[in-house]
């Protein structure tokens, strides 16, 4: 069962075990880390994302609380370690970033490095634009009160804007006064300045972390790894300590097994292992490839898989802390103003109702005049669906933990702690962005092989805020959106197939076996083996076909922040304008064909110079 | 003695006409006691009330100029909410009542006073009618985030300029001792020519280089 297929010229294009040994001992230009510390510490920077933060949990509660963590684990241990594994022993067995790699094993295959650096590209646009909006945040902490505290006066100076009355304050100082959002993605609204200035922070602490390779950016994940960790730790502490912490662990950690039989929950699970990982981007492959040849990456890809779930179940125990926080506050809110408009219609003194005998005060005083009580418009006050709303993405970061925020004494300290914490978290993210875009454009001769390596990093981020000036529009959230749904998901799941199939079918399974034999004295057990051959790739199959098929059925929409729409102050959901699906094309289908249509170009180019010759 | 009692009687019933729930002229107060200061709440009683007719009859003095007196701030419908409607009749005319608009005034302008004659705030004695004027919250200029940004880019400017001074000298660094090497190589293979064997200094970077042919 041993299919491989034909690869002509496959030893000349690799080092040899003696090369391999012998460049391993002599000091050469290639970057090398300074310690394994500094190696294992930037693919957990790289690894541990926004997306540990805010979309992990969500994903956990929604799908059945403590019961997800089962699926979870499953698809890591039988897709994420044998995916991770696999990009770790070619790096450091080929000694190059993504194109090299994939060029090395066949020529015809550079089409999956190609993808691999535009999904890297596309994705780390986006990404810094997020770490913008929270640089923008962190920069607006350091005043008394905090400006997402405070609606602005309407004119006669007697109430609020009435944008602000209806939503919230903080919902206003997202999509107002940060964003300042238009209403459709096709609606430009002109240029956000303060937005501009904050890209132009994000992208030149980039560059400057980024500039010398890994010799900086693996300095700079001392700080940018650690830190998120201690934050949390912090967090977690003072979340314990808040009213409410309990109810939101135990919403997050209540197992629901009916999840379990929905496919859904394995899609998703299968998905969030996929991208949790930073699988396909390259960045790994790179890393990898400056360890020393006889480096242990079995170890390292264990050690890496276990420490990002635990600090996504970390991740996700402090954020529900911070949400059962505020659902409480908000809940206690809502009862108060409801037994408020109690006591104000029936003119009853102020103790007459409280919190512990509202139940039965409300049912006496509607049994007794049910039209009052009907026109008086209470609403009903239900934890559950406070605990549940808006709690993924940028809504958790920007208006769900500013909100819980804000009730904390010492707002201020907390709110840069946290935004401190999620540019870490995204900054040391960007470093494998930048790693995955920068050295394919080396490999692919894209600049003269002179300019040193400062040159092209500097250009690259300098190109990449040019082009992230779409994100600083006005319409900038919906396109970020939109990069986000669609230049993230696809791509990165067929570049995964393809980086399998190569591996294992082109490469050559045993060859692969001997290699892990000379770097670290052991071939792979049985688990690799079926692993690599079968289960993953056809997990990474089910997933992907599915998510086309779900993804083609449903009409594309997005949501909107309308004042004037009538379920304001919810986001309005409105379809795409027409022209958005070439845009969708380019973001999802140009990197997933790179692969086929550099092989057929390739193909072409070759015959046609037989032809000639 | 009769006409005495029948003109308190029409007095009396001429005031409970001009206070009424809803009155045109009128507005509803009410005061959230126990809300505002909880375990320090004072009780409501005619002594408070007193004083409630006495602030507003100040208001009144210090918007219009005429003596408002206590006797003119007319109260009706008490609640056990602590919830009352008022009017305010002139001094002039004690049958005549004052403008709904003039009344608003008054309380507008000293508002604050009447409030913290109670201990309480604009949310906890509600006028009804009568929304406060809310403190416009005043963006300080410069605008703080801008101070920031200022500071962070002036660190991240310092660490471009920092990074290329690096990599200059580094490249000039490099570039010397390539130099003072071939200098070198170039000394001893000449001393070993000469067949003497001079005291050069042994650079340790060629240590390895086959170009040295061992002798």
């Amino acid at each position: 069962m041993r299919l491989v297929l034909p690869n002509p010229g496959l030893d000349l294009r690799i080092p040899s075990y003696e090369d391999l040994d012998r460049m391993d001992k002599e000091e050469d230009d290639r970057p090398k880390w300074d310690n394994k510390t500094q190696y294992i510490l930037t693919c957990v920077g790289f690894c541990i994302g926004l997306g540990n933060v805010w979309r992990f949990p969500y994903l956990c509660q929604s799908h059945g609380g403590g019961a997800f963590l089962i699926p979870y684990l499953i698809l890591m241990v039988l897709e994420g370690m044998p995916l991770l594994l696999l990009e770790f022993a070619i790096g450091q067995r080929l000694r190059k970033g993504s194109v090299g790699v994939w060029r090395s094993i066949n020529p015809y295959l550079t089409g999956v490095g190609i993808a691999s650096m535009l999904v890297s590209l596309l994705v780390g646009l986006y990404y810094n634009t997020l770490v913008a909006w929270i640089i923008w945040y962190l920069f607006n902490s350091f005043q008394n009160p905090l400006p997402w505290t405070q609606c602005p006066l309407n004119e006669n100076g007697t109430g609020f804007v009435p944008e602000c009355q209806q939503s919230s304050t903080v919902d206003y100082y997202f999509y107002r006064v940060t964003l300042n959002s238009t209403t459709s993605i096709a609606d430009s609204g002109g240029i956000n300045w303060p937005i501009v200035l904050c890209l132009l922070t994000a992208w030149t602490i980039v560059a400057i972390c980024c500039i010398r390779g890994i010799s900086t950016a693996g300095k700079a994940v001392y700080v940018t790894a650690i830190l998120p960790y201690i934050v949390l730790g912090i967090f977690l502490i003072r979340g314990l300590t808040l009213k409410g912490a309990m109810s939101g662990l135990k919403f997050l950690f209540t197992p629901d097994v009916n999840e379990l039989i929905k496919p859904s929950t394995w899609l998703d699970a299968g998905a969030q292992v996929f991208y949790a990982f930073g699988l396909g981007w390259g960045g790994l492959i790179s890393f990898s490839s400056y360890n020393p040849v006889h480096n242990n990456c079995v170890q390292d890809a264990v050690i890496l898989s276990v420490v990002t779930s635990l600090t996504s179940v970390y991740a996700a125990a402090v954020t529900y802390c911070i949400i059962g926080f505020r659902a409480t506050e908000k809940y206690d809110t809502c009862i108060s103003d409801n037994i408020e408009k109690l006591l104000n219609k029936f003119e009853l003194p102020e103790d007459n109702i409280t919190t512990s005998n509202y139940e039965e005060a409300f049912n006496s005083l509607n049994s007794s005049y049910p039209d009052i009580v009907l026109g008086l418009d209470i609403k009903t006050c239900d934890m559950q669906t406070l605990l549940s709303e808006g709690v993924e993405g940028t809504g958790l970061a920007f208006i769900v933990f500013t909100e819980a925020i804000t009730k904390m004494p010492g707002s201020q300290i907390w709110s840069v702690l946290l935004f401190v914490m999620l540019f870490s978290l995204g900054l040391s993210t960007l470093f494998g962005n930048i790693e995955g875009v920068v050295v394919p454009l080396k490999d692919l001769n894209v600049f003269p092989k002179n300019w040193p390596h400062e040159v092209l990093t500097g250009l690259t981020c300098a190109l990449a805020f040019i082009i992230c000036l779409l994100f600083a529009q006005n319409s900038g959230l919906y396109w970020v959106t939109l990069f986000d749904n669609f230049a993230g998901s696809v791509p990165l799941l067929t570049i995964g197939l393809f980086e399998m199939i190569a591996v294992v079918y082109i490469y050559g399974i045993d060859r692969f076996n001997e290699d892990f034999e000379f770097m670290v004295g052991y071939k792979p057990s049985i688990f690799w083996q079926i692993s690599w051959r079968f289960t993953s790739p056809l997990i990474v199959l089910v997933i992907l076909v599915f998510y086309l098929v779900t993804q083609v059925q449903e009409a594309l929409t997005y949501s909107v922040w309308d004042p004037d729409s009538e379920k304001f102050p919810s986001l309005a959901s409105v379809p795409y304008p027409s022209w958005i699906y070439v845009i969708i094309f380019l973001l999802a289908g140009v990197p997933s064909l790179a692969v086929p249509a550099y092989a057929l170009c390739r193909f072409v180019f070759v015959c046609c110079t037989k032809k000639k010759e | 003695m009769e006409d005495v009692v029948f003109l308190l009687l029409c007095v009396s019933s001429a005031a409970a006409q001009l206070c009424a729930p809803d009155a045109s002229n009128g507005y509803k107060v009410r005061l959230s006691i126990l809300a505002a200061l909880g375990d320090e709440a004072y009780l409501w009683n005619d002594s408070e009330m007193f004083l409630f007719r006495a602030a507003l009859a100040f208001a009144m003095r210090t918007a219009d100029g005429q003596n408002y007196d206590v006797s003119n701030v007319l109260v009706c419908d008490e609640t056990p909410r602590v919830s009352f409607w008022f009017v305010v009749t002139s001094p002039l005319n004690p049958t005549q009542l004052v403008e709904r608009r003039q009344v608003e005034e008054a309380v507008r302008k000293s508002r604050n006073r009447i409030n913290s004659a109670f201990l309480l705030t604009d949310k906890t004695l509600e006028f009804l009618g009568i929304p406060p004027t809310l403190a416009a919250p005043a963006p300080p200029s410069p605008p703080p985030w801008l101070i920031v940004f200022g500071v962070v880019m002036g660190a991240a400017g310092a660490g471009i300029v920092l990074v290329l001074v690096t990599s200059v000298m580094q490249k000039r660094r490099k570039k010397k001792e390539e130099q003072t090497g071939i200098d070198e190589v170039e000394e001893e293979s000449r001393a070993e020519e000469n067949g003497t064997a001079s005291d050069g200094v042994y650079n340790l970077s060629f240590s390895d280089n086959d170009r040295l042919t061992q002798m």
